[in-house]
């Protein structure tokens, strides 16, 4: 009976305990080690660094292994722990033209600069269960190259020689940071991109796709996209130069669209950027569609009320933490709401029924 | 009619001025509207009437010229100023009025919107006024809980007028309001409009590519072509003795209908 | 990619506020390598700027830096943000989720500030200095030396006849209301009366119309007048409003159909309160219910001191 809401304390207790043991699973087989998920299992890792925005594979990994494999929920610990870390200060700008490539490719050029550079890629593999893979076996090594000396140009910059492609537009000096002032609408640019580069990638690529099939339709070739390690470097204004301080692995698209000119301006192609950190080839590229279909106003195209336009929309609800908490609390206790609808539809049905009687 | 100043004009317009790039929305138009007068603009589609009127009633900024509303530019009004005309001494009739009303209230709450938005809090009361004007619309009483979407294109029309009307603007736009009606209920439609404007003495600007319309209600007319007042005078004056070619041939392909 | 790294790196930042001598523990009984109330000192100094522009302009929302916080959206991270700004060694908190202190959710968040502030809680309204409240304002009258934090899903009133932030926020700057007084209009003309029973909207201080979070209505009495210091937090949507001590808040009504603060007509089964808001409790599944206190605090001091309700005696047996 009504003591039966009380032992809130004792209840979760013993649900964390038990989830302890539902995380661990069967003791019989050995428990993965952060390690192993950190590199076998490193896209996984790779999203989470993403969508945490937060750039350490072992805490990942980490919460890749607390989160029993629910990747927004490892997302979410990420972030609850980034919030406590301390700003020592901002990188400088990482410069992915000198990205060291292992991955570079080009849907809108044959062959070009720097060549086109499969990588490790799922594209070209049957998908096809490998049940080798059940069983613990050798990989045989990669055949190799010696890397590019030089570093490879960027597709658009080769466009933009040629007056093709709009000048990127410039942007503030200094952007915004998304989780440190709270997001005011319209948001410019640098705040969208900061927005969909830590957005659900579900999200994100549905949102793509919708502009794909006509909502929003921005006729994307993939200029360019890369992945590669790129140094990052802080200003040390003891020193008055800039050190290097370690490196990050990044993802970057870059889309060449369609634009018709308008009376101003001859047509030339636009620009959507995705960067997304670690390999995140689908988030990136994704991205880059996006954040194109968010540009119809400057380029002075129409809005069509695609969902991918609305900028309040596409940021509104691109972030996973926010979305799957606020869907979840509909499970929280209600009962004090729900006891005044209750009174309130008791209360309107008694009238109505009154109103009934007193009319036959 | 309070307010009224009879030395001055209720509306001004200066040399008004609005560009879609290159091309020409509308240029360098000059009125004067006094109280109680009703000014029709005619024109055929893409003359610049509908352009002229939205910047009129604020829907859209004007690259040049002045508004003076008694006076005062409202170009320079803050935003705040200028949804407070709108709420109250001014009011906008759309073509299509699923753009004038919630599609999802009731005809009570759409006619009471505006009451309420200026300050009435008696619910009696704000319903008392819905079903008199619902009434004056010729829209019957038990219809006041329906929805908008259950009324005929003719009842929503007539719906939207009440709803502007209810608060006593002094001056109403008009975009096509018989636009998009069947003929029987544009005659209809106007009868009510042309009493309306009478008993209430109102001030309207009304864009119309329908001459019967303003023959009808217009005091004056203005006529546009491809941006520019090539006509004025007064309504019967222009209609019967048109001096612009342009108007000579808007006029007579009416008269051959 | 990066070098293989020592533990250490791993761990949260130590920080002044946070004792010497603590580590982390696994089972959670002290986990006082984070700062005091878990936010860093920068975090909560910009919480509370935003906690005085609120106080300054009641019932208009601040926007503010939402920091995700270790308990999801929605689960009240607003009102733990704020909480956690307000929070000093000597306070006393209590933790109330519809009214009661031993809800899960309640506990949780209860748990939280003891773990990462030390700071001693209590189940008795009377005692505590920084209340923390989802879906309920106490029944016992608060203080001027006390704070009420509200956890707020969504913050703007407007929200469900506008989805837009950008209209709405010029709706307010405006004051153009009309639009929440239609909403209520169709519930008249509709149900005979204003069919909204939480989240009833206020207006504070003669200015900005406010959503005091999914209180019962019941309850919105209690925001007018009130000597405490009342904070709303609402973390996924970034938003920090309050009331002032003693601020005027009058629920929105048509003089003919005023606003009526009503609850269940029954009197507590337990400790036989008249003017207490209940909860219903199912009993059977043959329609059998009772109806109890839904502040826990309040109806246990009532029987404490001799108070009893209809099924008392059975609760006694």
């Amino acid at each position: 009976m009504y003591v039966a809401v009380k032992g809130g304390e004792r209840a979760i207790d013993a649900a964390h305990a038990w989830l302890a043991e539902e995380r661990r699973g069967d003791p019989a087989i050995p428990e993965l080690t952060v390690a192993q998920i950190r590199e076998q299992m490193a896209l996984a890792v790779n999203r989470v660094m993403a969508e945490g925005s937060l750039y350490d594979p072992d805490l990942a990994a980490l919460a890749i292994k607390q989160a029993r494999g629910d990747l927004i929920e490892a997302v979410f610990l990420i972030r609850a722990y980034r919030t406590t870390l301390p700003r020592f200060g901002a990188s400088r700008p990482v410069d992915t033209a000198a990205m060291a490539v292992d991955r570079r490719v080009s849907a809108t050029f044959k062959d070009l600069p720097g060549g086109q550079v499969l990588g490790p890629t799922f594209d070209y593999t049957h998908r096809l269960l490998d049940f080798a893979l059940m069983a613990e076996s050798e990989v045989p090594p990669a055949p190799t190259a010696a890397a590019a000396a030089e570093p490879v140009p960027h597709v658009t910059g080769l466009l933009d020689r040629d007056g093709l492609i709009e000048a990127e537009p410039p942007g503030e000096d200094a952007p915004a940071d998304l989780t440190r002032t709270p997001l005011e609408l319209p948001a410019d640019r640098a705040l969208r991109l900061q927005a969909l580069t830590r957005g659900d990638e579900g999200f994100v690529l549905s949102l793509a796709y919708s502009t794909q099939r006509g909502y929003g339709r921005t006729h994307a070739f993939v200029g360019e996209l890369r992945i590669g390690r790129v140094a990052v470097e802080v200003e040390l204004p003891e020193l008055g130069f800039a050190v290097e301080i370690g490196e990050v692995e990044l993802t970057e698209c870059e889309t060449v669209n369609q634009f018709k000119g308008s009376k101003t301006e001859p047509p030339q192609f636009t620009r959507g950027y995705g960067l997304v950190m670690g390999q995140s080839e689908r988030k990136a590229i994704s991205m880059s569609l996006v954040d194109r279909a968010l540009r119809w106003q400057e380029l002075g195209e129409d809005f069509t009320g695609a969902p991918a336009q609305d900028q309040e929309f596409v940021l509104s609800h691109c972030d996973n933490v926010q979305a799957t908490g606020f869907l979840e609390h509909i499970k929280l206790p209600h009962y004090v709401d729900f006891q005044s609808e209750l009174e309130l539809v008791r209360r309107l049905r008694a009238e109505a029924t009154a109103l009934r009687e007193a009319a036959e | 009619m309070d307010g009224a100043n009879l030395t001055m004009p209720l509306l001004s317009v200066q040399r008004l001025t609005k560009r879609y790039g290159p091309r020409i929305g509308c240029a360098e138009v000059a009125f004067d509207l006094w109280p109680g007068e009703v000014l029709g603009i005619v024109g055929e589609s893409g003359s610049g009437k509908s352009t002229l009127l939205s910047c009129l009633a604020g829907l859209q900024r004007p690259d040049e010229g002045a508004i003076l509303w008694e006076g005062r530019d409202v170009l320079g009004f803050s935003e705040a100023e200028r949804r407070r005309l709108l709420r109250g001494d001014w009011a906008y009739v759309h073509q299509n009025p699923r753009d004038g009303l919630r599609m999802g209230v009731s005809a009570g709450g759409n006619v009471g919107e505006r009451l309420m938005a200026v300050g009435q809090r008696h619910y009696g009361a704000i319903r008392d006024t819905a079903t008199d004007w619902l009434g004056r619309v010729e829209i019957a009483a038990e219809r006041i809980d329906d929805r908008p979407s259950a009324f005929s294109g003719g009842m929503q029309q007539r719906l939207q007028i009440a709803r502007n009307l209810v608060t006593g603007p002094r001056l109403v736009f008009m975009d096509e309001p018989t636009g998009g009606l069947d003929v029987s209920v544009q005659a209809r439609l106007l009868d009510l409009l042309r009493g309306l404007v009478r008993d209430l003495g109102l001030s309207v600007v009304i864009v119309t590519h329908d001459l019967a319309v303003v023959r009808l209600l217009a005091d004056r007319l203005m006529v546009m072509k491809s941006g520019h007042v090539v006509e004025t005078g007064l309504t019967d004056q222009v209609l019967d003795d048109p001096q612009h070619a342009y108007t000579q041939l808007l006029v007579s392909s009416v008269l051959q209908v | 990619m990066s070098a293989p790294r020592t533990p250490s790196r791993a761990m949260p930042p130590q920080d002044r506020a946070a004792r010497p001598g603590n580590r982390p523990d696994r089972k959670g009984t002290a986990v006082s390598d984070y700062n005091f109330a878990y936010l860093d000192e920068q975090t909560k100094r910009m919480i509370r700027r935003a906690l005085l522009k609120a106080l300054a302009v009641p019932g208009y929302q601040v926007p503010f830096a939402s920091r995700e916080m270790p308990m999801p959206y929605g689960w009240g991270t607003g009102g733990v943000q704020v909480t956690a700004a307000c929070l000093t060694p000597g306070d006393r908190l209590k933790v109330i989720d519809q009214g009661a202190d031993d809800t899960t959710n309640a506990v949780s968040i209860r748990r939280f500030f003891q773990r990462t502030a030390g700071v001693a809680v209590t189940e008795r309204t009377a005692d505590a200095t920084v209340i923390q409240t989802r879906h309920r304002i106490p029944e016992q009258p608060l203080t001027e030396a006390q704070i009420l934090v509200y956890q707020v899903p969504i913050p703007e009133p407007l929200r469900f006849l506008e989805p837009r932030e950008t209209e709405t926020r010029k709706m307010h700057e405006l004051e153009e209301y009309g639009l929440m007084h239609v909403k209520l209009y169709e519930d008249i003309a509709r149900h005979g009366e204003i069919a909204t029973s939480y989240a009833y909207p206020v207006k504070v201080e003669g200015r900005y119309v406010m959503d005091p979070s999914p209180i019962p209505k019941f309850d919105n009495p209690k925001l007018a007048d009130n000597p405490a210091i009342q904070l709303f937090g609402a973390g996924r949507e970034s938003r920090i409003y309050a009331v002032p001590p003693y601020s005027q808040v009058v629920s929105l009504d048509f003089e003919d159909h005023p606003f009526v603060a009503s609850k269940a007509d029954h009197d507590c089964d337990l400790c036989g309160a008249s003017e207490s808001y209940l909860d219903e409790v199912i009993t059977d599944d043959r329609g059998s219910r009772m109806f109890v206190c839904s502040d826990t605090d309040f109806c246990n001091a009532r029987q404490a001191a001799g108070h009893r309700g209809r099924l008392s005696a059975q609760e006694v047996a």
